[in-house]
């Protein structure tokens, strides 16, 4: 693994420029962050708010789209009852200021010299990393193909919709809808199962590059079929949440 | 100076001196890894100290298990920031099984089934504050939380508490593990929030 140089991220000020809903809990966030480094697809930031009486409270998103001067874009589901979730969310506005740390994580990572095909497979919000990579290989030009796997409750909880309905050249989208399906659909609602990763993904003679995201039980589920279908361990990355965040 | 977001308010503050600075208190157990998590049954399982004369120290499961138990209660933090007071563990101090081992060596790489790594001084595994664990909460450590048996260092973030642990190498320098060639703290003092390369 390649190492990056010792250097002190510091705590930046971030402007937010720009807001879009994704779906009606979650929204991708625009900040303006003088002097950002640059960051690899795949990649995570910490958030910090600081409340008037000095109480400062810190999370990481992931990046949702890659390096682009100094403007970086998160996408940030509301957790309910969280602290920092409700906040960028629902209570923030352009104009309005947090503190930035990063780029953060250097094993969920997509880079776009490598040259193996890649599969993505994506829990709910779990997507935001994996569309990152998906940006990055449109932004690189690389014609390495890509298959994306998104699980997801139903056509309402879909990220970034518009874009995921018209993908690039060389990439697969395929929904597998967990609860409601559109009318006609050809998968019935449910969990992600063995047949989904067999035919939406790659046989592993190809030897894809597996990344999965998402909630605790579905990245061990997927991660377990990805081996029952014989993906080699140490292409399988995997990035998990809890229920506990926000 | 930090920058105040307008409109922010924040929780009421909980978990008072026992909570690192940047962390926040949980009840659940949160998982994280960084791929898929191994199964190793517990007839083959061992553990093993090498040193870095080249001697090594191996326990079988049944030998492992036969050695005096410790019941540390203890709080633990992630670099994600999740912070969990209280766990209640079962297992073996690092101090018994470094018993007979004749080293001078001042770091070691810990190694697990699956292939984590993570690296820390040895000093931090002796004295009482690292053990290696098999049971949480009166139950049988489950795979995602790295059983059968994981390193407990609670004293640093929870990254250096290896799941699914199979041995020590001694070392006479320092070698970095699996995060700390991604970008994370060579050592992971929480309360010195030495979270990333360079903090």
């Amino acid at each position: 693994m390649e190492r990056t140089p010792a250097r002190r991220a510091r705590w930046t000020a971030a402007r937010l420029t720009g807001i879009r809903d994704e779906t009606p809990t979650a929204r991708t966030l625009r900040f303006s962050v003088p002097g950002w480094p640059g960051h690899l697809a795949g990649q995570h930031v910490d958030v910090r708010l600081t409340a008037e009486d000095g109480y400062s409270a810190q999370r990481s998103y992931s990046l949702a789209g890659p390096a682009d001067g100094d403007t970086v874009e998160l996408t940030v589901e509301r957790v309910p009852d969280g602290e920092v979730s409700p906040y960028l969310t629902e209570i923030m506005e352009v104009g309005d200021e947090v503190e930035l740390r990063g780029p953060v994580g250097g094993w969920f990572v997509w880079r776009p010299e490598s040259a193996a095909p890649v599969l993505l497979v994506a829990g709910g919000s779990g997507v935001v990393p994996l569309m990152a990579m998906l940006r990055e290989r449109r932004h690189a030009g690389s014609r390495v193909p890509f298959r994306l796997l998104y699980s997801l409750r139903g056509p309402d909880s879909r990220y970034y919709a518009d874009e995921l309905r018209r993908p690039d050249p060389g990439v697969d989208v395929t929904y597998l809808y967990t609860r409601g399906t559109p009318d006609p659909w050809p998968r019935p609602a449910g969990r992600v199962r063995l047949d989904d990763l067999a035919e939406g993904g790659w046989p592993s003679s190809f030897e894809p590059d597996c990344y999965v995201c998402g909630p605790t039980g579905f990245v061990e589920t997927v991660a377990d079929l990805l081996l029952t279908l014989g993906h080699a361990p140490e292409r399988i990355r995997t990035e998990r949440f809890g229920p506990t965040g926000g | 100076m930090a920058i105040v977001s307008r409109g922010f308010r924040g929780r009421p503050r909980a978990g008072g001196d026992r909570l690192p600075p940047g962390q926040y208190l949980v009840e659940d157990f949160p998982v994280l890894s960084a791929g898929p998590t191994p199964r190793v049954p517990t007839d083959r399982w061992e553990f093993a100290i090498d040193t870095e004369e080249g001697e090594t120290h191996r326990w079988s499961w049944q030998e492992f298990m036969a050695l005096p138990q410790e019941r540390p209660a203890v709080d633990i933090h992630c670099v994600t920031r999740w912070s969990k007071l209280d766990t209640h563990w079962e297992g073996v101090s690092l101090d018994v099984l470094f018993e007979d081992v004749e080293s001078a060596a001042e770091y070691a790489l810990v190694h697990s089934y699956g292939g984590y790594t993570t690296n820390l001084p040895v000093e931090d595994l002796l004295d009482g504050k690292a053990w290696i664990v098999h049971r949480f909460d009166g139950e049988e450590l489950a795979p995602v939380h790295g059983g059968p048996a994981r390193l407990l260092v609670p004293h640093l973030y929870f990254w250096k508490s290896a799941k699914w642990v199979r041995g020590i190498r001694l070392l006479n320098e320092d070698w970095p593990g699996f995060w700390e060639t991604a970008g994370y703290h060579e050592y992971g003092d929480p309360w010195r929030e030495q979270r990333y390369e360079g903090d």
